[in-house]
């Protein structure tokens, strides 16, 4: 039996997709933001900062996507890095606080209370913003492309990869609970003041981030769907159906899957440094195991391969955790237990292959499902 | 000779049960004028009496309310308004602004202990003179109590507290006045004994601050103390390593013992059972319940609740994970990565389960006797019992699975379904059944492991997501459904661990480990043991 | 003529069995050569060594007489010219008929390439040639996995062909096929000998017989006799190895 996975959307779904997702999130949202207060329609701080998250989150699941969808490499250590863009991009806010810490000293508080004189190296040019924007690309691709290379090499493949990179991301969680890492240790990086000279509470400054982040999100989107319209992204499915043959082929996988690996390391780091300014908080938690196969199944409910499908995976899932952790938090890990158990049970196609069957079954009427 | 000795020590024993005449006036005119030193030394000589008046004596000087007047030795009420004079106990009037306390210097405080010691060391009660001697081991060498020591050393009837007196007498005599005496005794300290605490001895000994009057100063003992002193050193670090090695042995049995369950299950599968994990957690909760029945019904029998809580524990996971064969791998085989979510999800439901029933709290399960307690081979080579028993159990239960899977007729269709299911299926292997069975006994080992937990570490919900990479990193370094494989792996990344722990710490020892082990990769992409040729498709 | 692939004194062992003892094997340009042998005889780790698949412990494995195959991956020997099929079909199932040809085309095969690759009017015929030549004009936009048995063999040996190696190595090709069709790929075959060198690898003795070319015998790891189909039948030493002693 194949690997359940989901067809790619046309061009026009896509575009429909976006032209939707662009007209709400960067039209709309920000109107209804212009509105006074006290409407009942204003969309509040926090309802804002809320819908950012998710869009951040929706970009990791695409992010995900690529790799598991197009090329058939499930990681767990997505996570990871989600979490090292958000350090690296969290480095130029603590820079941002100057001297309004709690100690009023150049150095973050972590620092001052752990006893340090001055910043460690790594932390050299962050307080430019542009530094610290590169660097939450090219940290995580960085870290992506060496283990990748190794892993990619020796052809590690299925849930060996999985299983690897998830030892991957569990140590690199347990380096960043030590103090002696120097990026807080168990409390992580917060109480951030200021973004680009910008209070980052302010309501301007957050529907800012939030349109921000719906851009990366189309942006994202169109790429990809360009990308896995190309002879690269048939090389991607045909890594992942057969990849024996595309080396008998004349095509060396390594270097189309390293390219892949890397460049969706990339994006989640843009959308984990994209995700803290806005949530206000990161910290080594977001490295946890569990986070990583949370996003797994975020792409799994929404459909595999679908790109779409992930998005709409992660909106609902994360929909579905904020309500449920409000209102009966118990619940929450049953729910999502069977979600994964029922998805990839009864629902190997996710929500876009559902819809494409009853759309299917609607427009052939008294037809065949 | 045996003869003479057993006499010596009886006439010892007579010389010190009739009280020797302690603190006669001399004494104590001597101690009112005298200086620290000589107080000290004062004490002490009387400190092989068994006197009473002494206790008395030692307790006020302590306590700060003897002083030494013109008019002699003086004691003051606890009031502080009268004044007797410590012989006789006479009243005498002295101006209270006068009055100038002993002080109690460093010097004359050691001189106090030894005193006490010495009383303690010649008490009849073997507990108070166990206790003596405790207090003077922990206590700065004085090489003044040698000849004490010895005595009581003689004459001590109990094994331990002579054991322990022997040892005091070694150490003591590292200061005797004798160089001889020192180096035999530093001599003595390289044949037996503790060496990492032998070697700490001697290390004081040749401090190189000038200051430090234990310090050895004689340059031709200082040599011998100083060669004696890095062979000491060397065993230490030798026991110092096998500790660690034991360490890592510990820690490659109880990887061995989860991972085998999960090592079976992946090779005939070729599923990734995330909820591994929670079958241990499983079979350590049912540990605890079987400790609680015990406790409530058998509790003269409490003491083999482990015992009862083997097959128990292997039901209870076992039937779990048939359960979960049933309802959910069976549907997805093919699919291993959506197998690896599902039963992920499991695990989830799994430790919500546990939480909503016991709480997320740990739950309580206490080793019986037998399990407690340790053999202490040296300071720095403990042998815990329960560690003991888990290798030994990780052995039986290694051998016990080598048995199952190679001789009997469960473990050939497991062996064939494993190497060929199609061609299983067609020789009339019901491979369901054998996928279900294989499953639950996988599932059943992880619920033993759980028992072994228990009785080294922390039963709470998440007891399984702890331990589980850790096992996946055995299965990936073993190979695919080799018992053989789990094992050298599994002891292997125990004893990689501890040994690079003290060195690295456990957060760098566990980074460095992934890192080995992507490299070992690189070198054995199929594990330590892998089917080789058409096989390893 | 002169040889385009020799294998000499190669071995390959897995865990002490020889699969493969000093192995000779040499095939000239244009030839349709066949190769039959019992099971166990190594003649599927032949092609994993002369593919990159398996190294050989010792020996060596000369492509066009200067190519040293054991020093080059899988990727490279492809490129170098060496097609392979295997005894299984592997087809790209989720691309569509058309896509696996495009992807097997000729040409460069790097990332950036592939990135804004378009095929040319060229390539367009010459994938529109393959699929008349194996059969599947018609199911050019039909999803790989939906073809049938004999249809997904077409298909890989379509992706052969467009990638224009100098040599095919093909593992049991018609395995699974129905008479017809089988007696059309050895009409493709004899069609495609003289322009490529075939190594077919087959059991179908009737097959081999219709392929008409030098037979290759091989047992235990070593060639046995070579010659003309007529000529092994009537050895000795390949009867006695089929029919064991």
């Amino acid at each position: 039996m194949p690997e359940a996975l989901s067809q790619l959307p046309s061009r026009k779904t896509i575009r429909h997709f976006l032209s939707w997702f662009a007209g709400i999130s960067m039209v709309l949202v920000p109107l209804l933001r212009l509105l006074p207060e006290t409407t009942f329609l204003h969309p509040s701080d926090y309802t804002v900062t809320w819908l950012g998250k998710i869009i951040c989150y929706m970009v990791l699941a695409l992010s995900l996507d690529l790799v598991w969808g197009l090329a058939g490499i499930l990681s767990l250590g997505h996570g990871l890095f989600f979490a090292l863009g958000g350090y690296a991009f969290g480095m130029y806010l603590m820079r941002s606080i100057g001297r309004d810490g709690v100690y009023q000293s150049d150095l973050p508080d972590f620092m001052v209370f752990l006893d340090w004189k001055e910043l460690p190296w790594y932390w050299t040019g962050t307080q430019h913003f542009a530094w610290a924007a590169i660097l939450a690309i090219a940290l995580p691709s960085a870290v992506a492309f060496v283990f990748g290379f190794f892993a990619f090499r020796s052809r590690i493949k299925g849930v060996y990869f999985s299983i690897i990179t998830q030892a991957l991301t569990f140590a690199a969680m347990l380096l960043f609970f030590r103090n002696e890492t120097g990026f807080g240790g168990n409390n992580g990086f917060t109480d951030f003041k200021r973004i680009l000279g910008y209070d980052i509470t302010a309501p301007t400054t957050r529907t800012i981030l939030f349109m921000l982040s719906a851009i990366l999100l189309s942006a994202a989107l169109w790429g990809s769907s360009l990308l896995a319209r190309t002879r690269f992204g048939r090389i991607l499915t045909a890594v992942r159906d057969a990849e024996a043959r595309l080396r008998f082929c004349g095509y060396e996988p390594l270097g189309f899957k390293l390219a892949i690996w890397t460049l969706s390391a990339g994006l989640a780091g843009l959308a984990g440094a994209l995700y803290v300014p806005q949530v206000g908080i990161i910290n080594p938690s977001e490295m946890s195991a569990a986070n990583s196969i949370e996003v797994a199944i975020w792409v799994a409910v929404g459909g595999r391969g679908s790109l779409v499908g992930p998005l709409a995976g992660a909106g609902i899932v994360n929909v579905g955790k904020s309500w449920l952790t409000a209102t009966v938090p118990d619940l929450w890990l049953y729910a999502l237990g069977f979600l994964f158990i029922l998805v990839t049970l009864f629902l190997p196609h996710g929500v876009v292959g559902l819809v494409g069957r009853l759309s299917s079954s609607r427009s052939t009427p008294g037809g065949k499902a | 000779m045996r003869f003479l000795s057993s006499a010596c020590s009886l006439l010892l024993a007579l010389m010190f049960a009739c009280p020797a005449q302690a603190l006669v006036p001399e004494d104590l005119k001597a101690f009112a004028e005298g200086g620290p030193f000589e107080r000290s030394e004062l004490i002490s000589t009387w400190a092989s009496s068994q006197d009473t008046a002494l206790t008395a004596f030692l307790d006020a000087l302590e306590e700060g309310s003897l002083g030494a007047f013109p008019s002699g030795l003086l004691a003051r009420t606890p009031d502080g308004e009268e004044f007797r004079e410590w012989h006789t106990d006479t009243l005498i009037h002295e101006d209270p602004m006068t009055w100038e306390g002993i002080m109690v210097s460093n010097v004359l405080r050691a001189g106090v202990e030894r005193a006490r010691a010495s009383q303690g060391l010649a008490s009849s009660d073997p507990a108070v003179r166990r206790e003596a001697v405790e207090a003077l081991r922990s206590a700065a060498s004085d090489p003044a109590m040698l000849e004490v020591v010895e005595r009581a050393r003689d004459r001590e009837t109990d094994a331990t507290t002579k054991a322990l007196l022997q040892d005091l007498t070694r150490r003591l005599a590292l200061s005797a006045t004798d160089p001889e005496r020192r180096i035999a005794a530093a001599r003595a300290l390289q044949q037996s004994g503790d060496a990492s605490t032998n070697f700490k001895l001697l290390q004081g000994l040749l401090s190189t601050d000038e200051s430090d009057d234990a310090r050895e100063t004689d340059p031709k003992v200082r040599a011998v103390f100083q060669s004696i002193s890095t062979s000491l050193e060397a065993r230490a670090a030798f026991f110092e390593f096998l500790g660690h090695i034991f360490a890592g042995i510990s820690l490659g049995s109880i990887l061995v013992l989860t991972a085998l369950g999960l090592a079976i299950t992946y090779g005939l599968l070729g599923v990734i059972n995330m909820a591994h994990g929670e079958l241990v957690m499983i079979g350590a909760y049912t540990t605890f319940l079987v400790q609680g029945i015990f406790r409530s019904w058998l509790p003269e029998l409490e003491w083999m609740y482990v015992i009862a809580a083997l097959p128990a524990a292997f039901a209870v996971s076992g039937l779990v994970g048939i359960a979960l064969e049933r309802l959910i791998l069976r549907h997805l085989y093919g699919r291993p990565l959506e197998s690896l979510l599902a039963t992920w999800g499991a695990s989830l439901i799994l430790i919500q389960c546990v939480r909503s029933l016991f709480g997320p709290q740990n739950v309580e399960v206490s080793s019986p006797s037998w399990l407690s307690g340790a053999i202490e081979l040296q300071t720095n080579l403990v042998l815990p019992w329960n560690r003991l028993a888990i290798i030994a159990f990780s052995a039986i239960v290694l051998i016990c699975t080598g048995l199952v899977l190679s001789r009997s007729r469960f473990g050939l269709f497991v062996r064939a379904t494993t190497q060929n299911r199609a061609m299983a299926r067609c020789t009339g292997v019901r491979t369901d059944l054998v996928d279900m069975l294989a499953f639950g006994f996988g599932s059943g080992l992880a619920g033993l492991a759980g028992v072994a937990l228990s009785q080294v570490g922390n039963v709470g919900p998440d007891l399984g997501q702890a331990r589980i990479i850790d096992s996946f990193l055995v299965v990936v370094v073993g190979g695919v459904g080799q018992l053989a494989g789990a094992l050298w792996a599994g002891l292997g990344l125990g004893m990689f661990s501890k040994i690079l722990e003290p060195l690295s710490g456990a957060v760098m020892a566990k980074i460095a480990l992934l890192v080995v082990i992507i490299l070992f990769i690189q070198k054995r992409p199929q594990g330590l043991f892998a089917l080789k040729g058409r096989q390893a498709e | 003529m002169s040889a385009i692939l020799v294998l000499d004194d190669i071995t390959v062992s897995f865990d002490g069995f020889k699969a493969l003892d000093r192995l000779y094997l040499a095939v000239d340009e244009g030839e349709l050569r066949c190769i039959i042998g019992p099971n166990g005889a190594g003649k599927t780790t032949m092609m994993d060594v002369v593919t990159g698949k398996t190294r050989p412990d010792k020996g060596k494995a000369l492509f066009r007489q200067e190519v040293n195959l054991a020093m080059l991956s899988e990727a490279e020997i492809a490129r170098e010219g060496i097609g392979r099929k295997f005894q299984k079909p592997t087809v790209f199932e989720q691309l569509s008929v058309m896509e696996n040809l495009e992807l097997a085309l000729s040409g460069p095969r790097g990332i950036l390439r592939a990135l804004r690759f378009r095929p040319s009017p060229r390539e367009k015929e010459r994938m529109e040639e393959v699929l008349a030549t194996v059969g599947l004009l018609e199911s050019g936009e039909r999803s790989a996995g939906e073809l049938s048995h004999g249809q997904k063999q077409w298909l890989e040996i379509g992706m052969l062909l467009a990638q224009e190696p100098g040599i095919l190595l093909l593992d049991e090709p018609v395995a699974g096929m129905t008479d017809a069709e089988t007696a059309k790929t050895a009409e493709l075959f004899r069609s495609l000998a003289g322009k490529h060198t075939l190594v077919v690898v087959e059991h179908d003795m009737d097959f081999v017989a219709a392929l008409g070319g030098k037979v290759t015998v091989m047992a235990e790891g070593r060639v046995l006799s070579e010659g003309s189909l007529a000529e092994v039948q009537a050895d000795e030493r390949v009867i006695e190895s089929y029919l064991g002693r």
